[in-house]
């Protein structure tokens, strides 16, 4: 009983500090420009929130819609193919035998250390020589590349497939391709799930790739937009609410993601369990 | 996925050759018209609706376009972004940079030395004399930029605290530490100190005749430690000693607060501070006023500045006699500097521009009060001949580190511009740069 109370105790506290900036965040995006200076920064003052979005949501045309539609072409697509390149390559390294799969999956291993901080100057560089940089794709591509997936996908392939059921599906007449769609991908479903939301997390708060790399403002993705909004505040001082407002709207993609997604997070977690 | 990854691959190896195959552009090029007009220009910048003024340029100029990249301002981020891209070799024609950051990208060999433009050189009566020593470094023929937006100073106060409480405005630094005392003693205080953003602390050093750094040809001298500034510190750490300024960290919420509550009397501050206040503290609206700034002697028409940018053009342009024609027309002309002043509250370089129709209106912030004429009369008071340093980023968060040991009772201002002025040289010498000591 007494463990259960200092464990309920240091989750309550934990959620409360998790929780706090989130809290703060959406009682300052409701409140007016002079209210956010001059009142409680924890409770309620004048409810303008609705005026307040709808600041956001026109000022300079819309900017900041376009850059939350950026943030989801360049985290969804990222996160979609970079899980499913992932996946693949975690079930090929956990599944088949050939030559230099051992360095391949330490040169992979090497990649999970490597900061994507440290590699966005050599990658401005590249793509520099390219000419490709200030495009779509000089965020996009390194985006898809995820390490960590890798590694999570072939431990997690090598524990929840089975070589029998492979070769089962073998001698039944299908392809390896189709072997790994339909049996290997579903049975690796939480794994992918898991990659899946650290990728989209991961790319959706990237910053600094987009900072070195875009010039052109309409391709911003929303963090990089805020950030250049709040340099500004200094000069523009509107900008602030606007910065506040952008800032709650920017982390509501995050939680829709993670609540349509938990399910089936857990239910793979627990299945592993029981199992 | 695997089309465009091979169009770029496809892309990528073409380009490659392409620019292995042509002759670099002659970087060193003299600043001759462009024959091979039409000409496209990029130019970065971070001022907020930059994009609606050059939209004018590009409407009445087709054959030299103006392209606009945006990003943070300058020290979060874009100036970074300007040195990877000198490194990687395709800079922007044209750049947005502050006259604190000119001198690091002069020593990087980064900027086109419009000296060698025969309109530039034309225009130089145009600009305020000092904001031509910010971008000329005191080279007689060099220009390493245009002028852009300045900041001179002055003295926004409460003018319904003043008057209640029978304090007189003051006008000497001396009446300034007085005032504070009274100030003090009906529940106010007269100002922060400014413990984080050094640049304020600068402008007042302006203001009292130093100039940080100074160079002669390559070589560079650091005086954070002259008698000018020595004597600013020591004025500011008795207040400081005695209570009489507060000690809220500039440009937070905390600070705007201060104002809007009645607790900050003052601010010593630039023109654009005009909008930090009205924005900060909308609450006092129509209880400000705006006075000039505090003298050293009586009598004094000295003013400091606080700000101020420049429109560079990047060393390996193409085109920097186009580049120097749209720079000139942003920052010379009436319709360019009206825009830039209601878009972003650029105030100009320019000697004509105070007289623009925009700042000759009173400002219903300040009951009314004209104050952009005060504002016009210190541009032109400015001490000429302030130069920056070549390390500006690490000279700043070193002093501010002091500025806040200071603050919390460890050592004095004193203290913090002398260790300042010791990493600052080690600064400069650990990047090659050399200096005197």
């Amino acid at each position: 009983m007494r463990a259960r109370i200092a464990a309920m105790t240091v989750l309550g506290v934990c959620t409360v500090y998790f929780l706090t900036p989130i809290w703060w965040l959406f009682v300052s995006a409701t409140k007016t420009r002079a209210g956010f200076t001059s009142t409680s920064p924890l409770w309620f003052a004048d409810f303008a929130l609705i005026g307040n979005l709808r600041e956001v949501l026109t000022y300079r045309d819309g900017i900041f819609l376009r850059w939350l539609g950026n943030s989801v072409l360049y985290t969804a697509g990222a996160a979609l193919i970079g899980t499913l390149l992932a996946a693949m390559c975690g079930y090929a390294l956990a599944k088949y035998r050939f030559r230099g799969r051992e360095l391949i999956f330490n040169v992979v291993l090497g990649g999970v250390l490597v900061p994507a901080t440290a590699l966005a100057l050599p990658l401005f560089l590249i793509f520099s020589r390219a000419g490709a940089t200030n495009t779509f794709w000089s965020v996009f591509l390194p985006s898809v590349v995820s390490p960590f997936g890798v590694y999570l996908a072939r431990i997690y392939a090598a524990a929840s497939v089975p070589d029998d059921l492979i070769e089962a599906a073998r001698i039944d007449g299908a392809g390896e391709v189709r072997t790994f769609v339909t049996i290997a991908a579903r049975l690796m479903t939480p794994a992918l799930v898991t990659i899946f939301l650290f990728q989209f997390t991961a790319v959706w708060n990237n910053f600094l790739l987009p900072l070195i790399m875009l010039g052109d403002e309409r391709l911003f993705p929303v963090t990089l937009g805020l950030y250049t909004w709040n340099t500004q505040v200094n000069q523009v001082p509107q900008l602030r609410g606007l910065v506040l407002t952008g800032a709650l709207l920017s982390v509501v993609p995050l939680v829709i993601a993670f609540l349509l997604l938990q399910r089936f997070w857990r239910n793979g977690l627990g299945t592993g369990a029981v199992k | 996925m695997k089309t465009p990854l091979r169009t770029l691959g496809v892309a990528l190896s073409c380009t490659l050759l392409i620019t292995a195959c042509s002759t670099p552009s002659d970087s060193t090029a003299a600043c001759a018209p462009d024959d091979a007009e039409p000409v496209t220009l990029t130019y970065t910048s971070w001022i907020p609706g930059i994009e609606e003024v050059v939209q004018v340029w590009n409407a009445a100029n087709p054959r030299i376009q103006v392209k606009v990249q945006t990003g943070p301002n300058g020290n979060g981020g874009t100036y970074q972004n300007f040195f990877n891209q000198l490194r990687a070799g395709n800079p922007p024609d044209l750049g947005q940079i502050e006259y604190d950051a000119l001198p690091s990208f002069r020593v990087q060999d980064g900027l086109f030395d419009l000296g060698a433009c025969e309109n530039v050189t034309a225009a130089r009566g145009q600009f305020i004399d000092w904001t031509w020593d910010q971008v000329s470094f005191g080279e007689s023929d060099a220009a390493y930029g245009v002028p852009q937006d300045s900041g001179p100073m002055a003295l926004f106060y409460r003018k319904d605290l003043f008057d209640q409480h029978r304090i007189a405005v003051p006008t000497t630094w001396d009446e300034y530490a007085a005032a504070a005392e009274k100030v003090k003693a009906a529940g106010g205080y007269i100002t922060n100190f400014s413990q984080s953003d050094v640049n304020q602390f600068a402008g007042l050093s302006w203001q009292a005749g130093a100039s940080w750094f100074a160079s002669d040809g390559d070589t560079w001298s650091v005086d954070l430690t002259g008698p000018e500034t020595t004597r600013v510190a020591d004025y500011w750490q008795r207040l400081l000693d005695r209570d009489l300024v507060s000690t809220v960290p500039p440009w937070t919420t905390e600070w705007d607060n201060a104002y809007n509550s009645g607790s900050a009397w003052t601010w010593v501050s630039a023109v654009w501070g005009a909008n930090s206040i009205s924005s900060g503290a909308p609450g006092t609206a129509g209880r400000w006023a705006v006075a000039p700034m505090p003298q050293w002697s009586a009598g004094g028409t000295v003013a400091g500045n606080w700000g101020g940018s420049s429109t560079a053009v990047f060393k390996g342009s193409a085109h920097p006699y186009e580049a120097a024609r749209f720079a000139l027309w942003l920052n010379t002309s009436e319709e360019a500097l009206t825009l830039l002043a209601e878009k972003a509250n650029l105030y100009p370089a320019t000697k004509t521009g105070a007289s623009l129709p925009v700042y000759a209106q009173g400002v219903e912030f300040y009951g009314g009060q004209k104050i952009y004429e005060v504002f016009a009369r210190a541009a032109t008071q400015v001490a000429p001949g302030f130069t920056w340093g070549p390390t500006m980023t690490s000279t700043y968060a070193n002093t501010s580190d002091g500025f806040k040991n200071a603050v919390s009772g460890r050592g004095t201002l004193a203290d913090a511009l002398a260790a300042a002025q010791r990493s600052t040289i080690d600064t400069l010498k650990s990047q090659s740069i050399p200096v005197k000591e």
